[in-house]
């Protein structure tokens, strides 16, 4: 009966038309587009490459020989265990204990969640603030506790830690969200019946809400390690160029670097290139690991 | 109930786990009072304390005034706006018709276009952003003096990367509705593009919200893209703007901690009203897994 209406299949492509024109013209070809752009030598942005680079491919062969690249996806690797780790590590914790908190979790959900909000730009230069050499936050909270020496937040060693404890901490509300109402989910009598047989909290916790939230944590698993790969704006404002001494770089900044401040355009899209094929192999991986079960 | 079952435990156990959980709130929220007390500050009085609250000889509003004269902030508040508005609702128009669409007609090939959808949502911006600008430059919109057409320079990328994700939301829900309900309105003589706009459009209203809070924050939130296509100053977007005065005036902490909570400010305002919908609207993608 609703096939009826449905039948007439002129209306469709008016609807559909739009959006598919978007998706071809800003999406599908550039994507293909940028492989070309890959082998051809492109002095400008803005501008078409008309000839290729001799070799064509040697782009590629210099990514080989780059040291900035292996440092760059070293970091990024980095930085996928700290976003998994990090970020949906403490949002587990976070969210089975405010599972068994009575009153404010709706004030927990709010607060946790709000630095999303907030744009990594901003929240890039509150956290050059936060800490400043001389005088930021965090070194005169060290200074108040008794700390003589201050630390250089920014000093090469430990500048990967200061960039990606803000990053971290910016998403940890987003996996706490959505691991509560996965929690939310599981059935109340599980609960009950356990308490009637006497479990504890930490039993409950360990033989119900773990398990039944297996499903749940492979899919914030997967999303954190694919977040991490397009990581950009508060790394860029905190340690912009990959400073110090180029150590910072993760593979969307280093694009960018050769993009727009070297201006080896073909270059940064070569890289482009390697963030599609290592965000391919890395899903993949993290999907194999992490595979969802029936319960 | 739910509560009653749970809360009986040992009151120890129960302060720990406040103790943790206020921990974590105050990492959130202390950092941004931290940057707020200190943007009334001279520059020189938050080196020494910077914990003190700014009250009597501690308080100024230099900061502020320096921040309105050094950097056009009603400026990029405008093009910001104007932008994620911008790319908020084309989304919402685009991916609507398109999800309904999707959604409700089977054709040769409707297969194949549903695939491309869910595989246009991989794409990250790195890997088209040169291509669209070379083809953007060619068409004379990027990077021009006209202001109305570099800001749509910027809004026809965004639009495309938030598209796809909004069609499968959006389909999702869509293919939830009844589909009685368009079966009524076909017997009263209702033609499609009247059932969509006055049945599924009306149903849907609460995933379009979702849509378009997503969009806007998202157009709202980005450097990376805006940085390729807004580079003259005059058109500075609010992300540009707080990235070059970072690079410019670095120094000026008392400044910079003014245009932080310039920034900032609005948006933890915005969220304290609306924060039912931004949450679910952040998350929504997530879930449906």
């Amino acid at each position: 009966m609703g096939a009826n209406i449905y039948r007439n299949k002129k209306p469709a492509l008016v609807f559909l038309l739009p959006a598919f024109l978007f998706m071809v013209l800003f999406l599908y070809y550039p994507f293909f587009k940028n492989i070309l752009n890959s082998f051809m030598e492109i002095k400008r942005l803005g501008i078409a490459g008309t000839e290729f680079n001799t070799p064509w491919y040697s782009n590629y062969t210099q990514m080989f020989q780059d040291q900035n690249v292996w440092t760059s996806v070293k970091n990024t690797i980095v930085m996928m265990v700290v976003t998994l780790v990090g970020q949906v590590g403490i949002a587990i914790v976070l969210a089975l204990m405010v599972d068994n908190i009575g009153r404010g979790k709706q004030f927990f959900r709010t607060v946790f969640f709000f630095p999303i909000v907030i744009s990594a730009t901003a929240l890039g230069l509150m956290f050059n603030l936060i800490f400043l050499y001389d005088k930021g936050m965090v070194n005169q909270m060290l200074e108040a506790l008794g700390k003589q020496n201050l630390t250089d937040w920014k000093a090469e060693g430990i500048a990967l830690f200061t960039m990606m404890l803000p990053v971290m901490w910016q998403y940890v509300g987003f996996y706490f969200v959505i691991l509560v109402t996965g929690l939310n989910n599981i059935s109340e009598e599980l609960y009950e019946a356990a308490r009637i047989d006497g479990a504890t909290t930490l039993q409950r916790v360990r033989y119900i809400s773990v398990p039944l939230l297996h499903n749940v944590i492979c899919t914030c698993s997967v999303l954190a390690v694919t977040g991490a790969l397009k990581v950009f704006d508060l790394p860029w404002v905190m340690f912009p160029k990959g400073m110090p001494l180029k150590t910072t770089f993760l593979t969307g900044t280093y694009m960018y670097y050769q993009t727009m401040e070297t201006k080896n355009v073909d270059y940064g899209a070569a890289l482009a290139v390697l963030i599609v094929v290592l965000g391919i192999v890395l899903s993949k991986v993290v999907n194999a690991i992490f595979r969802e079960k029936d319960y | 109930m739910k509560d009653m079952t749970k809360m009986k435990k040992n009151p120890a156990g129960i302060i720990i786990v406040y103790l943790f959980l206020v921990f974590w709130a105050l990492t959130t929220i202390y950092p941004i009072l931290w940057v707020l007390q200190n943007s009334f500050k001279a520059k020189d009085k938050i080196l020494g304390n910077s914990f003190a609250l700014p009250f009597g000889e501690l308080f100024t509003m230099a900061n502020y005034r320096k921040a309105f004269e050094t950097t056009d902030i009603l400026g990029s508040y405008k093009s910001s706006l104007f932008i994620s508005t911008m790319v908020a609702l084309l989304v919402v128009l685009l991916a609507g018709m398109g999800a309904y669409a999707l959604a409700r007609y089977k054709f040769f090939g409707s297969g194949l276009i549903h695939s491309l959808v869910v595989g246009a949502m991989m794409f990250p911006a790195f890997a088209t952003v040169i291509s669209v600008f070379q083809m953007e430059f060619r068409w004379g919109i990027a990077n021009t003096g006209n202001w109305f057409l570099n800001m749509l320079s910027v809004i026809l990328p965004q639009v495309a990367g938030n598209l796809a994700f909004a069609m499968v939301v959006l389909m999702g829900y869509i293919k939830g509705l009844p589909i009685e309900l368009e079966e009524a309105a076909y017997m009263e003589g209702c033609n499609v593009f009247q059932i969509y706009f006055k049945v599924i459009m009306p149903l849907t209203k609460p995933s379009f919200a979702t849509v378009a809070i997503f969009s806007f924050l998202w157009s709202y939130n980005d450097l990376f893209t805006q940085s390729f296509f807004l580079r003259r100053p005059d058109m500075y977007s609010i992300t540009m703007m707080l990235n070059s005065i970072s690079a410019k005036e670095g120094t000026d902490y008392g400044m910079m901690a003014a245009v932080v909570a310039l920034i900032i400010v609005p948006v933890i305002i915005v969220y304290c009203f609306l924060q039912k919908y931004i949450i679910k609207g952040m998350t929504a993608g997530a879930v449906k897994g």
